[in-house]
């Protein structure tokens, strides 16, 4: 089955380091959508389903904690696996990101492989023709 | 709490990684001082990110406008010559990581840390210059016949109790 996942960050080159790496990691993905931060991100998914979100968590306007807390308080939207991207690396928000639900997160600056592990078990690889 | 020795460290540590990880680049260790905020005018690109806690400062980056385009060419896949809105978005998030990986390595000795969105100018001719008066750490790290320069400044708020040197 083919995933569409959401990218939240507001750096657009992060984004676009995403989008790459996400073509790149042999996951079976169709659309790869995009959001500035949590509120553009929630305003996303009123329109479209997604599988998987990938969200940075220091955003201006509403920033990764807060748009995974609305997530998880969603009976819609609480089954999305959410992993965070980002610089924290201190106990205090990926503690806060794991109560909230987060799925996992990888650390800022990141390899293509890191991403691909924590994909797995939640896309499906691309089936051979 | 003398932390200089630590943001040296951390700074060749970060930068290091983020090039090797994000760019592909293999930097040196780079070439470190200790400098007062009176810089000459300068011509190109500046990145600046605030920390807040404990202690508060500035990390920043500094770049000639082709050595910019060269990281954002790097790190995107790019192939730009010009400094645009995707080069300076770029040396905004190359910061991001350079300076988070900082914070996050000093929050073992002062406490949690907060970073601001990062801030990007670009221009000729002109001065940055700091409020306060705390030396910043500096490294310059020599890339392809340019320099890229990584500063970061921090400072305990008044009133907060020192704990011993380090």
């Amino acid at each position: 089955m083919e995933s569409d996942v959401l990218v939240v960050d507001d750096s657009a080159a992060i984004r676009k380091i995403l989008q790459r790496v996400l073509r790149q990691t042999g996951m079976s993905i169709r659309t790869i959508l995009e959001a500035g931060d949590g509120l553009e991100a929630l305003n996303v998914l009123k329109a479209q389903k997604v599988d998987l979100i990938l969200s940075d968590i220091n955003m201006p306007k509403m920033d990764g904690l807060q748009l995974l807390a609305s997530l998880k308080a969603s009976p819609q939207l609480r089954h999305i696996p959410v992993i965070m991207i980002t610089t924290e690396g201190g106990a205090t928000k990926v503690g806060e990101a794991v109560r909230l639900g987060a799925s996992g997160y990888v650390r800022k600056p990141f390899t293509a492989d890191e991403i691909k592990e924590k994909l797995a078990g939640i896309l499906e690889p691309v089936r051979p023709l | 709490m003398n932390l200089q020795p630590q943001i040296m460290d951390s700074i060749r540590r970060s930068a290091i990684s983020v090039f090797s990880t994000m760019l592909g680049v293999e930097l040196g260790p780079g070439e470190a001082s200790i400098e007062h905020s009176t810089p000459d005018a300068i011509d190109g690109v500046a990145s600046f990110i605030g920390v807040a806690g404990a202690w508060a400062g500035t990390g920043s980056v500094f770049c000639s406008p082709d050595l910019a385009c060269r990281v954002c060419n790097r790190m995107l896949m790019t192939d730009n010559s010009e400094v645009n809105e995707e080069v300076l978005d770029a040396v905004a998030e190359l910061t991001n990581m350079i300076v988070g990986s900082v914070k996050n390595d000093l929050e073992a000795h002062v406490g949690v840390l907060g970073l601001s969105i990062p801030t990007v100018v670009f221009g000729r001719n002109f001065r940055t210059k700091s409020a306060g008066t705390t030396d910043w750490v500096v490294v310059r790290f020599p890339w392809e016949g340019e320099t890229l320069l990584v500063k970061m400044c921090m400072a305990a708020h008044t009133g907060h109790v020192e704990g011993p040197d380090l």
